[in-house]
């Protein structure tokens, strides 16, 4: 079926059926690979992006529900000012490894920002959860979300 | 093109069309001169007529840091900022880009990229550096020993041009015989702790191309179906389910029968249609075993005689001596199944060219592997096969198959079809844990007698597991006197000076396919010698670090004085023995890769309601630290990988069939696991030695020990989480 999606500020037309997860979408068909598939069942966050500014699993949101939306990935969250700085702060802690989960983490590192400005280390840690890194780069994360939360207050 | 070497086995290029400065260097170090088209060589850096410097880095990036770390290297040399020098990944190439530790073997392993690179790229910078001085000097009429290059910028006197003004001129000289290496007074970007990743901003805003964002035109996406327990055979299918599935394409046996290859035209109707495919297996051959039955197994081969003394040791003498000591302090441990599980599921892409070529397009972590393999399956000499190596979502040893595994995957998924359309190979996450090379289990059994002084007097240590090494094409260089040393490295050469010392090994019956993972024997090892240190330690009524200490006193020998100083050093930071109320702490030191790494974890809580990693605490001795930043995330790292596992995870098998299938079930890290992280560098002005893998060994048996510490439960079986300890 035809559908009609508002994903970063514009609008596609893309031909799937219900039920597709809009995380293959996003990837196949619009070719934004950005947006990660990592276990397909919303237990690791690679594949996180914006629903109305909300983070969502993408791999566990139909695209058949997201018609309506506004639709966010990791390519133009930058376009945001807390994506910005999480993006800046990322680059400055040298917080990747291999990189993999990293767009999911900074989408859900956003999501948070844009629900409370100045997180506490317990507040990131109960946030973050769901955003699996098997590189553990966990510290720097965190300490990437708190150092965006500096550059936003400054 | 005319290339042009020196005795010393440089070679540089320069293309007639155009100003391209390449320097590499040949293994041989035999001369080689060539001047046609088609005699192309290899380089380690290639700088354009417009000054633009480039590192091709041979070793691939799975977050560990070659991709900054071999740049350094040159830019260094050069004399350049890291922001002056690009990287690409190397082409398959065994004879110029192989790890020089694995012979003429392209591969990334053992954490060795720094450790194998650091002269070889070194030296193809000094050797640039000298061809720009060297053309700057005629260009200018000035003695070369006045020229400089920094930054960039050429220098003489009053005079500066950018280096680009000089590539013209210095691809026509001849590579210097011996260019000289910079002192390490001079280094600028060598152990610079403002360096930062070349990679970070790509990772952070969904540029950076991994072999799962390769989407070719035309390709199909292909999934296998296999069988529930290895061995399976597949006979046949009906896909009458599966042409219900929209973009679905067709199905084939795979060639060697192991199962069932689904094309489709995207992933998710590749993941439907797969799902809804029946397939008729013969599984008279496959495993049939559990893992219950598997841990009885190597239970029944600690006890039994070792099939191997691996260290020659007069066991019947150590035997007696521990018989008749004054304490005995006995531990049988075991080590389960584990999954690598990388983020990125694996995956990979094979197109043909219109000339025949065939391309591949992968996280290739030991390139030669699918290039030799490509050569029987594509029936093509070398030279007709291509490998792009594209960034690597993690692997901790998973992309490193003796059998190149899942590149022959493809590789067999393709040679069925007609050819006409690429096929990208994709793995989900089921497949990568159902479907693996897992850490094989292992078992020890460690008996240790102490004199009425509290000093060791035998240490047996029987050893228990299936072989990694064995059955592989790596057995004839890695195995003696039948023994894997993978088995038993860090017992039977840990640097701990312990009188009467026996290790035997057995090798178990073939349970799983199995593999290195990160860190390999170390692994298990390092846990059974750590946290035998302690009991041992308290057996005798003195502290850990001290008991340490004193098996690691021979001023002469430098491993044991590097292993003691990061003991010291971690101790120190870590306030030993001055944890706040309510906090336990715990130690452990281990010698892997080169590098020596001791961790202190310091926890609160209690098993029983749940225990929280507060802390923990690292020191780090890997030679000269070339990135002292990605030397710390390397060992916060492999920390979390190592405690991560032992908190939750295992494979178990039940009639051969894996029971774990995706995250939920396989628990990874999370970021409440652990609240801090502090790292620390010794300084060494030795060569550089292995990070990625050398924070792993301690972790698990420091989070042992503190746990110990804190209510006498010496966990000897993993997971914790299964065995007595529960986690906040």
């Amino acid at each position: 079926m035809s559908l009609t999606l508002k994903l970063n500020g514009q609008t596609h037309t893309v031909d799937a059926e219900p039920g597709t997860p809009l995380l293959w979408v996003i990837r196949d068909e619009l070719k934004l690979t950005g947006t990660k598939f990592g276990c397909g069942v919303a237990s690791c966050g690679a594949c996180t992006v914006h629903l109305n500014g909300e983070p969502v699993r993408s791999c566990q949101t139909y695209i058949e529900d997201v018609e309506d939306a506004e639709i966010t990935t990791i390519e133009a969250v930058g376009d945001d000012k807390i994506g910005a700085a999480v993006q800046q702060a990322w680059v400055e802690l040298d917080v990747v490894q291999c990189g993999y989960c990293q767009s999911g983490q900074v989408m859900s590192a956003v999501g948070l920002l844009s629900e409370n400005p100045k997180p506490s280390a317990e507040e990131i840690d109960e946030y973050m959860y769901g955003n699996a890194c098997r590189c553990a780069t966990y510290q720097r994360i965190r300490a990437g979300v708190q150092r965006a939360s500096e550059i936003l207050e400054a | 093109m005319t290339i042009n070497t020196s005795r010393r086995g440089f070679l540089k290029g320069a293309a007639a069309a155009g100003a391209v400065l390449l320097v590499g260097a040949r293994p041989d170090g035999v001369l080689a001169a060539a001047s046609s088209e088609t005699a192309q060589f290899n380089p380690f850096v290639k700088i354009d007529a417009d000054g633009t410097v480039t590192a091709i880095v041979k070793h691939f990036e799975k977050g560990q840091g070659p991709a900054t770390g071999l740049p350094t290297l040159i830019a260094e040399e050069i004399g350049l900022t890291m922001d002056q020098i690009e990287y690409e990944f190397a082409p398959s190439d065994p004879n110029v880009y192989n790890n020089l530790l694995f012979g003429p073997f392209q591969g990334t392993g053992g954490s060795t990229a720094m450790a194998n690179s650091w002269l070889q790229y070194r030296q193809a910078g000094a050797a640039a550096r000298e061809m720009l001085i060297k053309a700057a000097a005629q260009s200018w009429g000035v003695d070369a020993s006045g020229i400089t290059i920094e930054e960039g910028i050429v220098k003489a006197g009053d005079k500066s041009a950018p280096i680009a003004e000089f590539v013209a001129a210095a691809a026509q000289l001849e590579a210097p015989a011996e260019p000289r290496l910079k002192d390490p007074s001079e280094f600028r970007l060598i152990g610079n702790a403002a360096v930062r990743r070349k990679d970070s901003a790509i990772k952070g805003n969904g540029q950076a191309m991994y072999a799962m964002d390769v989407h070719l035109p035309n390709q199909m996406v292909a999934m296998i179906k296999r069988p529930e327990s290895k061995g399976g055979i597949a006979l046949g299918f009906d896909d009458s389910a599966s042409k219900e599935v929209k973009g679905y394409i067709s199905a084939a046996v795979l060639p060697n029968q192991a199962g069932v290859a689904v094309y489709a035209e995207n992933t998710w109707a590749a993941i439907q249609a797969r799902d809804a495919l029946e397939v008729d297996w013969d599984m008279s051959g496959a495993e049939t075993r559990d893992s219950d039955q598997i841990r009885s197994e190597i239970m029944a081969a600690l006890d039994a005689e070792p099939t191997y003394n691996v260290n020659k040791a007069d066991v019947a003498a150590v035997s007696a001596a521990i018989d008749g000591a004054d304490k005995v302090v006995e531990k049988t441990f075991y080590f389960p199944l584990l999954a690598h599980a990388p983020m990125e599921p694996l995956n990979c892409t094979i197109e043909q060219t219109a000339e025949g070529d065939i391309v591949l397009h992968d996280g290739a972590q030991m390139p030669t592997g699918p290039h030799m393999a490509y050569q029987q399956i594509f029936q093509l000499p070398p030279e007709k096969i291509h490998i792009k190596t594209m960034l690597a979502g993690g692997s901790f040893g998973r992309r490193a198959t003796p059998d190149a595994d899942y590149q022959v995957e493809a590789a067999l998924a393709f040679v069925v079809t007609d050819r006409s359309r690429p096929v990208k190979l994709v793995w989900t996450r089921e497949d990568d844990i159902r479907s693996g090379y897992y850490r094989p289990a292992f078992g020890h059994k460690v008996r240790v007698g102490l004199d009425t002084d509290g000093n060791i007097v035998g240490w047996q240590h029987q050893i228990a597991g299936q072989s990694v090494i064995k059955g592989t094409a790596f057995e004839a260089v890695l195995v003696h006197d039948g023994v894997d040393h993978s088995s038993v490295e860090g017992v039977a050469d840990s640097p701990y000076a312990i009188p009467g010392m026996a290790v035997g090994l057995t090798d178990t019956p073939k349970a799983t396919t199995v593999l290195w993972w990160r860190s390999v024997g170390h692994t298990h090892t390092a846990y059974a010698m750590e946290t035998m240190m302690d009991l041992v330690a308290e057996a005798a009524g003195r502290d850990p670090v001290e008991f340490r200490l004193a098996h690691l006193s021979d001023s002469a020998n430098p491993d044991q004085q590097r292993k003691a100083a990061v003991l010291k050093l971690a101790a120190e930071k870590a306030g030993w023995g001055n944890a706040p109320a309510g906090r336990s702490q715990g130690i452990a030191v281990h010698k892997s890769f080169g590098s020596y790494a001791a961790e202190v974890v310091e926890i609160s809580g209690d098993p029983e309601d749940g225990i929280k990693i507060e802390k923990v605490t690292c020191a780090v001795d890997c030679g000269i630290a070339v990135n002292p930043d990605v030397v710390k995330a390397q060992m916060e790292g492999g920390i979390g990988y190592g405690i991560g596992h032992v908190m939750r995870d295992q494979i178990t098998l039940t009639s051969g069939a894996v029971d774990q299938s995706n995250f939920p079930d396989y628990e990874p890290l999370r970021i409440s696991d652990i609240a801090a992280i502090d790292v620390h560098i010794v300084p060494s002005a030795e060569a550089p030695t292995g990070v990625g893998e050398p924070g792993t060994p301690p972790s698990a048996p420091a989070l042992a020990n503190a746990i110990h510490t804190m209510s006498g439960i010496l966990v000897a079986e993993h997971p914790m989480a299964e065995n007595g300890v529960s986690f906040a």
